[in-house]
């Protein structure tokens, strides 16, 4: 059944554009005003798709199919034609993804006031991006998803190296070749299984692959291919992640991109990764992820370690942040290699609590460098004399990043170790280590704001009504999930049992 | 032959052939007539009349089935159909392009260069049709003799002088190799025509012909390589690109390079499709590795040199040695893929190489400079010029939604969907197109995030048209190329490819 929902959703950012073409570009009033009611569209059309949604119901739901492109080829047993469709749907863990990619794109919108120059053509890439990211958690085949997660490397690459900072266009290189790589592993994956089996979509995939090897060897599937894919898949989505050695260029936009857009970026699109390594580790290759999960553990403490013992030495709050989402990033991976209920729903309960968690505090941030031109931790002390709604909310979202109960981010914290401690004690035991970091960096990085002597700054008016809405907003939703998870978890649990009954849990 | 068998062909499936012959006659006659002082700019509305004469022609023989004529010398399959559409259309854009160029040094032979042009196309069409060894290389040679006056037409300018003799020594040199490995065919099978050596080739069984079939196998198809400016004999394209007018450059960068293509799949595939190499495996095989080589150096050296390039045609010529480098991985597919691919690829190559050029034109005219900073600040100059520009340099670099993007998909489904699928050419050609990501984004980049003087870029509406038509093309094709696809699989059959006629020759009872 085609009902067109999905599809609206996924384009509606375009109307944004649309409208913003016949805007005159120095009428900035106008043009902020649309940018933040482009995104209102999208974000209304996410909760009619959410309430269409059958929560309890199983497998995909909303989907829509249309034959797109045909290849045949004809060949000396007969013509075999490879069909490319375009195909989108959701599930429990997309359309959660989908709500939190709207609600934060908002909020990046309200925060974009603080852009100054060249508003039509930011807002435009901005409606881009966010098509991109909505379109990358609907698509249900290869192609669309590969099409759509290069709709977002574009948009980004102009909008880091066109207002970012100082360093900017060293930022988009290194983001765009980075991002690059992990592209072209995915395109020759993507390919090379389309070639194999005639099939881009996710569900017949997945069923192909999980046919038994006598089946398969007159595909010329071997056990070394779907190793070779799930290791290619891997590989490309950990510098998406990033995955620790990967993660430099991803240090590197959260310095150097604008505020908004690093909300976005940390947000969703480092989602992207985690999000891929679900569905396409997990979902496609459940028999080969086993027999990595230990790598994937180690890598996950690793990453968890790695990115709290640099976090805990910077001097730059951007930069604390930055290597606090390579640690968090790291739960993601702990989760994911538990193999087991707990640390799945960990990992993913991750995912949307870190997006809202980074998204606060690099707003925060941004709130900061506007005020006083610096993120530098020295340049700052007893703020929370002259800005303390601005203090309250960045100690609360500190809190929420070092797993404080009651807060989302711990929800995802204690999952995640809980399913680990299950399968691989040793490795977990090390990991609690990076909890403790955790607390350490973070409470170093926010007291030295909020609290000691207090440092002159020029500009220290406390948050403006329009930064509230973003910040109360965000703060609410951490809120939300630490008291009530279980309303995400009823979302989630019908896509995450499936990923486990194909991982034999 | 006398006159009777003469008149019995089928002349019609010639027609549009005809049609570019009569009109380039037309224009050099008209050329010699008119005064020397007044302007030869007229003439390209008749080019391109003429032109588009022949393209409506070649539509209408869409229904027409596979017909030979002058002894199976002469085809009109469905191979010579489709690639005879991107050689007109590619024509068709240069002459837009060319209309609106504007250099004191070419006014002077303005109107040689439009018969130029038209014989140069001429060429080309007859190798698409050509399934015989002499009228192909008629047709290639005629294409190169008006190529290698085309890039010197600027008379008085010492680098177009430059870019023409480095043509035609090069040239001249690739010339006697294909020519050389032609005469090994022939030495081999006694014939000239393409499908009556494919057959003889079969019956080749005796073991020490193999290793000739081999050494003849390789001279051909290196000497043929020149045309698309393949490695090793690529070197000639920066220096001529360099050199020649811009129209021209457009031109050698797209409609000669297509004919490249059309006479490579010519000869080599009905040549060599049945022939047995060396322990009589069949030698489109046992060469894989060489041609997957050649590809694979095309791409690298294409994509390295291009990052260090200054002069933006300099560069564009590196990124079509590149170009080329993706295009020749589909011969190593060994299906009837190759020729969609092909086919698809070249006409994406065609709109964002001449949407490219169409700009690089503009401004390099405009600022008198060949040097990547006349991009400077492009966006804020002229946002209708580097928004398009950005299409096709997105396009070129292979991002969704550009055709470019589908193209280089496709390849890849070539690549991969073989019994052994070829990862490391896959790796290859990813791993360049990345490095060329960073050499194309630098033109974005320039466009996008440099401050620039400010000056303003008119656009000409031929010139914006051709720009419209080409990104509207890229994007359109990248979003639906089942627009372009289906057109191919509805009309052509690439069976007719390999189909032999026997032509009827009307005995008279005398």
């Amino acid at each position: 059944m085609n009902t067109w929902l999905l599809s609206i959703l996924i384009f509606s950012p375009l109307l944004g554009v649309l409208v913003l073409l016949f805007t005159p570009s120095h009428d900035e009033k106008s043009i902020k005003w649309i940018g933040i009611l482009g995104t209102l569209f999208p974000l209304g059309t996410a909760l009619v798709t959410l309430s269409a949604f059958n929560k309890s119901g199983d497998g995909l739901q909303l989907a829509e199919k249309f034959q797109w492109v045909s290849y045949e080829v004809f060949q000396t047993n007969g013509d075999v034609s490879y069909p490319i469709f375009y195909e989108v749907g959701v599930n429990g863990l997309s359309m959660v993804l989908i709500l939190l990619t709207t609600i934060v794109s908002v909020l990046a919108a309200i925060a974009s006031f603080s852009i100054k120059k060249n508003w039509k053509s930011y807002f435009i890439l901005f409606f881009l991006l966010e098509m991109g990211m909505i379109g990358v958690f609907a698509a249900q085949n290869l192609f669309l998803f590969f099409i759509f997660f290069e709709i977002t490397l574009i948009p980004m690459f102009f909008l880091i190296g066109r207002w970012g900072y100082l360093e900017k266009e060293k930022a988009a290189y290194s983001f765009l070749i980075y991002n690059g790589v992990g592209s072209a592993i995915l395109l020759i994956a993507f390919v090379a299984m389309f070639m194999k089996t005639g099939t881009m979509n996710f569900e017949q995939l997945a069923y192909t692959f999980s046919l038994p090897q006598s089946e398969l060897n007159e595909m010329n599937i071997t056990k070394g291919f779907k190793m070779g894919m799930l290791i290619a898949l891997l590989l490309a989505f950990a510098v998406k992640l990033p995955v620790a050695p990967l993660h430099s260029w991803m240090v590197r936009v959260h310095v150097q991109a604008p505020p908004p857009i690093v909300m976005l970026h940390s947000g969703i699109l480092l989602k992207i990764g985690a999000y891929g390594l679900i569905v396409f580790g997990a979902g496609l290759f459940p028999d080969q992820f086993e027999s990595l999960a230990f790598v994937i553990g180690l890598f996950g403490v690793i990453n968890l370690l790695y990115g709290a013992f640099l976090a805990l030495t910077q001097r730059d709050m951007k930069r604390v942040l930055a290597y606090s989402s390579v640690s968090h990033m790291g739960i993601v991976l702990i989760g994911l290699a538990a193999l087991n209920e707990a640390g799945m729903t960990g990992a993913v309960f991750q995912v949307v609590s870190h997006g809202l968690i980074s998204a606060l505090l690099f707003f925060l941030v941004g709130v900061l460098y506007e005020r006083s031109g610096s993120s530098q931790l020295k340049d700052f002390g007893g703020v929370a004399k002259r800005m303390p709604i601005f203090a309250g909310v960045l100690l609360a979202g500190g809190l929420a990043s070092l797993g404080l109960p009651g807060m989302s981010g711990f929800i995802s914290e204690f999952m995640a170790f809980l399913g680990l401690f299950e399968t691989m004690p040793v490795l977990a035991a090390i990991g609690t280590l990076g909890l403790i970091l955790t607390a350490v960096y973070v409470l170093r990085a926010v007291l030295a704001i909020t609290f000691g002597t207090e440092k002159e700054l020029t500009n220290a008016h406390d948050l403006s009504s329009t930064e509230r809405i973003p910040a109360f907003i965000l703060l609410a939703a951490i809120l939300f999930i630490g008291i009530y998870p279980a309303w995400l978890s009823d979302m989630l649990r019908p896509t995450l049992d499936s990923i486990l009954l194909g991982l034999g849990g | 032959m006398d006159l009777d068998t003469l008149l019995s062909f089928r002349w019609s499936v010639m027609l549009p052939e005809f049609i570019i012959l009569g009109v380039a006659t037309l224009l050099s006659v008209i050329d010699l007539f008119m005064k020397k002082e007044s302007s030869r700019k007229p003439l390209a509305w008749l080019a391109g009349a003429g032109i588009l004469a022949a393209l409506i022609t070649i539509f209408m023989q869409l229904d027409i089935e596979v017909t030979s004529i002058l002894y199976d010398t002469y085809r009109l399959d469905s191979f010579s159909k489709a690639f005879k559409i991107l050689l007109l259309l590619g024509t068709l854009l240069v002459i837009v392009l060319s209309s609106n160029y504007k250099k004191e040094d070419l006014e002077e032979n303005r109107g040689e260069f439009y018969y130029l042009l038209l014989a140069a196309l001429l060429g080309a069409m007859m190798m698409a049709s050509s399934a015989d060894l002499i009228t192909l290389f008629v047709g290639l040679e005629l294409l190169s003799l008006s190529s290698y006056v085309m890039a010197g037409l600027e008379r008085r300018n010492k680098r177009s002088n430059e870019s023409a003799f480095k043509y035609i020594v090069s040239g001249g040199i690739a010339t006697a190799i294909t020519l050389f490995g032609m005469s090994y065919i022939f030495g081999l099978t006694g014939e000239t025509n393409l499908f009556k050596i494919a057959e003889n080739m079969g019956n080749l069984e005796l073991l020490e012909h193999s290793f000739l079939i081999v050494f003849a196998f390789i001279i051909t198809f290196a000497g043929l390589t020149f045309k698309i400016a393949a490695a090793p004999l690529h070197m000639w394209a920066p220096d001529v690109y360099e050199g020649a007018p811009v129209p021209v450059t457009a031109f050698l960068n797209v409609v000669s390079k297509t004919a490249g293509f059309v006479i490579l799949l010519r000869v080599i595939i009905i040549c060599f499709i049945a022939a047995p190499g060396i322990d009589k495996e069949p030698i489109l095989l046992q060469v894989q590795p060489y041609v997957m080589v050649l590809a694979a150096a095309t791409m690298i050296i294409g994509n390295v040199t291009a990052l260090r390039q200054r002069n933006i045609k300099r560069m564009f010529a590196y990124s079509s040695i590149a170009q080329a480098g993706y295009i020749l991985v589909p011969f190593v597919s060994n299906s009837s893929l190759i020729f969609e691919l092909i086919w698809f690829y070249l006409l994406a190559y065609l709109f964002m190489n001449i949407g490219a050029f169409t700009v690089i034109q503009l401004l390099t005219s405009q600022e008198g400079s060949n040097d990547i900073g006349v991009f400077r600040g492009l966006f804020r100059r002229s946002p209708w010029l580097a928004v398009p520009m950005t299409f096709f340099i997105l396009s070129l670099a292979g991002i969704p939604i550009t055709a470019g993007f589908i193209g280089k998909f496709g390849i890849f489904m070539g690549a991969l969907g073989l019994e052994q699928p070829q990862y490391w050419l896959a790796a290859v050609m990813m791993a360049t197109t990345l490095v060329s990501y960073v050499y194309y984004f630098n033109i974005i980049a320039i466009m996008f995030f440099r401050d620039s003087d400010g000056t303003k870029v008119s656009i000409p509406g031929g010139m914006a048209a051709v720009l419209a038509f080409c990104a509207a093309s890229v994007l359109i094709l990248g979003v639906m190329p089942d627009l372009a696809l289906d057109f191919f699989y509805g009309n052509f059959d690439v069976n007719e490819f390999f189909m032999q006629i026997e032509t009827e020759v009307h005995t008279h009872d005398h």
